[in-house]
């Protein structure tokens, strides 16, 4: 029975309790709030992708009706600081200053050259209008590898480079000596755009000198500090309210400037200051994703084993720095290696500026870019040899019974099991069965192509053992806090320092706690994404928040039993060694009917009558829990997909995900995140790509250029998993927030090229849409 | 200029500026705050609602243009209990993040009284002009045709 009811929660497809708010239309949107004497911000933003700002003529503006201040750059100098960059990842970094508002010169198009502020969005949006801003037009610098060349144009003062990174292991020139095959390739990540289906919005509230924020963001914690160092403002005077938030894969991850200027708009007027973007505005403001050029060699045996791999990087910051821009590549220098064992790696980056929107975390954040590059590499070192690509995957990947493993770029892997998820994929993929079809369809002459791509992924998550980060220059640390109250009715609350948008951790969260303390899920509610409710987190990013959240709920829960223990065993007059605890109650040890629940021990603490001497009345405890290690979810990813060589067209005929994420809290949640991983990853190999034009304006800012597809465009998807429980942390849980999305992109691009390499086609740049598909069916010239 | 709608059962009688969008009105005038706003292009479709029973994009539509009109928002559809729709996506984890859920449902609404019994391809047919980012779908159209499968579905 005990054992029973212990696990009872863990592992249950329990409904969310998010829900009931989300499908009714009861939400909290930013958006939605509106103050007493609030004021609407607007801003005007640089049609120029590089310019120097000559004038900004604000009085016409300023006598618009409905018109309340109008500011330039010049207004706000002294005060507006510089938006931080928090991942200095080189001593020598080039970390340009970054005012929230251009005061001299803009470096993309759409930064902020002035705001309005005005009684309503329709009075601003028209005064916008008014504001007279003269530029002299510079060249704009769009192609990284143009940037880093002798002469460009320079984007900042210091130059175009930021920092050149390196990581290095192994005898490099012994494994690339005399190799039987090296596969020599250039790869290239498009630039994204994040677009959560929130757009995002700041409301900012002065009272006194103490100022309430409410943002659409996914770092309440951080953004409280970085705008307490940004703006000079006590941090004790700033409260960071996160409201419900519609999505952030990254993009909200950030310290934006529009949060940085409604705060130092609210102080200036004294009143309520709000602004919302519009999906154009946000398209070119928000931070933009991956944008890598992947320069990618790898060194192997004849018999496919790996020697040796060499990468180096390009990757595009955009005009500045934004909170964790350089850090963005550098996660995928661990990961470049992937699940495979090899002599020597190395890994080169440079970031570069160019006169683009800043770059920064996208769902997966390095990741992604370094497993499309390996599986695409090792699917072209597949065909050179001419071996099964999961064949020669095996031939390299570490087998479960190597675990723990330290890989080549550093990393101890924990766990894995490789073999059980490649061989469960298989079956539900039919993969021999589609190899035998597409032999016989080539055979035939079909003019429809049937190609099956390979993604065998890894993923290092849970961000991040605090040392680490430390030694990787980031100024942060990785630990997650959560504190328990129990309540006198035995209800509890829980305080995360986690802030989910869109995750579930209300639900996920009450599921542990009920659990550890014995309580029904019903009895446990869920508070965050408030400084002043939730005062410690390190925020929703890098699927950390279950494997750093969830382990500070356990040992948080673990405090509060200890707390009841001593109380209880005041009540029942035993001794506290002599009590056991069996699924929400201190009990009498070989005497189960004498005891006392969770909830009463609660009342009695509340109460406070007879506590044993000493014994503070609370059972109340927190828990700040730093990992040791990441957490290695991993899996195997088959795509089919069928090409239309005549039109270029791509089909996904099936779709099969395996996942292992280690212990699953809540099936239904885990199955959400891998569908909306996958689909966010196939968007990058099929649809989406933030374009500019030659003069560097974003072609690409509404959701009729840049196309986030919808149902008609994405395939039923067929998901299943392993379980091998990470040995990292007390739940065995690893992240799921990302795989997906990491293990897509290389799973279906690998597919096309897959059904057109008898063509001669070896690559096609993503996103892989007919006409560029058509193209590359040609340009190996064996189209027709 | 003045009009008179009629929104989640309630009557209200308004001046409005005739550029004023539906969806701003809605939100910022009638205070029904459960339709949010995802694009500026229509393509999204996050705000939609239903006026007089037929779906639309509430961004598209003057405030004007639905004078004399009945409008639907999420927040309408519930009749004493959940509609068939919100507790389908509910059971179904059709939703994750929330935002697109207002309109998907009430596109969904739409669809469904065009057709009761749709396949899996006409629903995701049918639902192409609101996107969602979180779910990859998968899960919505589940939702859907399990709403489909209950009674009393039509809005």
């Amino acid at each position: 029975m005990t054992t029973e009811t212990v696990q009872a929660e863990v592992g249950k497809a329990r409904l969310r309790k998010e829900d009931a708010r989300l499908i009714t239309g009861q939400t909290n949107w930013t958006d939605n709030i509106s103050l007493p004497g609030q004021v609407t911000v607007a801003f005007v933003r640089s049609p120029y992708a590089h310019a120097r700002i000559t004038g900004v003529d604000v009085s016409a503006a300023k006598e618009a009706p409905g018109v309340i201040a109008v500011f330039s750059g010049a207004d706000l100098a002294a005060e507006q600081g510089s938006l931080p960059c928090a991942w200095p990842v080189t001593e020598d970094i080039v970390m340009p200053a970054h005012p929230p508002m251009a005061v001299d010169t803009v470096r993309y198009a759409g930064e902020i050259v002035a705001a309005v502020v005005a009684r309503d969005r329709y009075a601003a949006a028209d005064a916008l209008e008014l504001v007279d801003v003269s530029y002299e037009p510079l060249e704009p610098v769009l192609d990284m590898q143009a940037a880093i060349a002798d002469g460009s144009v320079k984007v900042h003062e210091a130059g175009n480079k930021s920092f050149t990174w390196t990581l290095e292991n192994g005898d490099m020139a012994a494994a690339f000596r005399d190799a039987p095959v090296v596969v020599d390739r250039v790869y290239r990540q498009q630039r994204l755009i994040p677009c959560a289906m929130e757009p995002r919005a700041v409301v900012c509230a002065p009272v006194g000198d103490e100022y309430t924020m409410w943002t659409s963001t996914q770092i309440p914690h951080v953004l409280r500090i970085m705008l307490a160092l940004v703006t000079g403002i006590g941090e004790h005077q700033l409260r960071v309210i996160a409201p419900d938030v519609g999505g952030g894969f990254g993009s909200k991850l950030q310290v934006t400037a529009e949060e940085v200027l409604a705060l130092l708009l609210a102080r200036r007027l004294g009143r309520p200051v709000k602004w919302t973007e519009s999906r154009s505005e946000g398209n070119v403001a928000v931070h933009h994703g991956r944008d890598q050029i992947q320069h990618i060699r790898v060194a192997a045996d004849a018999d496919g084993r790996l020697r040796g791999l060499s990468v180096d990087l390009l990757a595009d910051m955009g005009a500045y720095l934004m909170l964790v821009t350089p850090g963005v590549p550098l996660l995928g220098a661990f990961m470049f290696n992937a699940i495979y064992k090899m002599d020597a790696y190395r890994f080169n980056c440079t970031g570069v500026f160019t006169t683009k929107t800043p770059t920064d975390a996208y769902r997966g954040a390095g990741r992604p870019e370094a497993t499309y590059a390996i599986e695409h590499i090792m699917d072209d070192l597949a065909a050179e040899l001419g071996v099964d690509p999961l064949e020669l995957r095996e031939r390299n990947w570490i087998k479960h019974e190597e675990f723990p493993y330290t890989t080549i770029a550093g990393l101890t892997y924990d766990s894995g099991n490789y073999e059980a998820a490649t061989a469960q994929a298989r079956s539900l993929f039919g993969y021999d069965e589609l190899r035998a079809e597409q032999a016989a369809r080539a055979a035939a002459g079909d003019k429809v192509r049937l190609g099956i791509g390979v993604s065998t992924f890894t993923e290092m998550c849970g961000l991040a053992p605090s040392r680490v980060l430390g030694s990787l220059r980031y100024a942060a640390g990785g630990w997650e806090h959560a504190t328990i109250r129990m309540l006198p009715t035995g209800k509890v609350e829980v305080v995360t320092g986690t802030s989910p948008h869109g995750q579930g951790h209300e639900t996920a969260w009450s599921q542990i706690v009920a659990d550890q303390l014995g309580v029904p899920f019903e009895d446990v509610r869920v508070l965050h994404g408030d400084t002043q409710v939730a005062p410690k987190g390190m925020d929703t990013y890098g699927s950390r928040s279950l494997t750093n959240g969830g382990a500070a709920l356990v040992a948080a829960c673990a405090k509060v039993r200890e707390k009841a223990r001593i109380i209880a065993a005041g009540m029942l007059e035993v001794a506290p060694e002599d009590l056991e605890w069996d699924a929400g109650r201190w009990a009498v040890r070989g005497d189960p009917d004498q005891g006392k629940s969770i909830g009463e021990i609660s009342f009695a603490a509340f109460a406070a009558h007879a506590l044993p001497d000493g014994v503070e009345p609370s059972l109340d405890s927190d828990a700040t829990y730093d990992p040791d290690n990441f957490s290695f979810p991993h899996g195997t990813h088959l795509c089919a997909v069928e090409v239309d060589t005549e039109t270029g067209a791509v089909h996904i005929r099936s779709y099969v995900a395996v996942d292992d994420v280690g212990v699953v809290i809540n099936p239904l949640i885990v199955e959400g995140q891998v569908h909306g991983g996958i689909a966010q990853g196939i968007a990058q190999a099929l649809y989406e790509e933030a374009e500019y034009d030659s003069s560097g304006n974003l072609i690409s800012a509404t959701l009729a250029d840049y196309l986030v597809p919808s149902a008609a465009d994405l395939p039923t998807l067929v998901t299943a998993r392993t379980t091998t429980p990470s040995t990292g942390n007390p739940l065995g849980v690893k992240g799921v927030g990302e795989a997906g999305t990491i293990a897509s992109t290389p799973a279906v691009v690998n597919a096309i090229i897959d059904a057109l390499r008898p063509l001669g086609v070896t690559d096609v740049p993503m996103p892989c849409t007919p006409p560029r598909v058509w193209r590359a069916i040609n340009e190996a010239g064996a189209g027709r | 200029m003045k009009i008179t709608v009629n929104v989640d059962g309630v009557r209200y009688e308004d001046d409005v500026e005739p550029r004023l969008l539906l969806v701003h009105y809605l939100r910022e005038q009638a205070g029904r705050t459960g339709t949010p706003i995802g694009c500026d292009t229509s393509n999204c479709g996050a705000c939609t609602v239903l006026m007089n029973g037929m779906s639309v994009k509430s961004c598209s539509v003057l405030a004007v243009q639905a004078d004399g009109a009945e409008i639907t928002t999420i927040q309408g559809l519930a009749n004493g209990q959940l509609h068939p729709l919100q507790q389908a996506f509910h059971e179904e984890h059709a939703l994750q993040c929330g935002y697109c859920t207002p309109g998907m449902i009430m596109a969904a609404a739409d669809l469904l009284r065009d057709n009761p019994h749709p396949t899996e391809e006409q629903v995701r047919d049918g639902l192409e002009g609101n996107l969602c980012r979180c779910t990859g779908y998968q899960n919505i159209v589940r939702a859907v045709l399990r709403a489909a499968g209950s009674a009393g579905v039509t809005a």
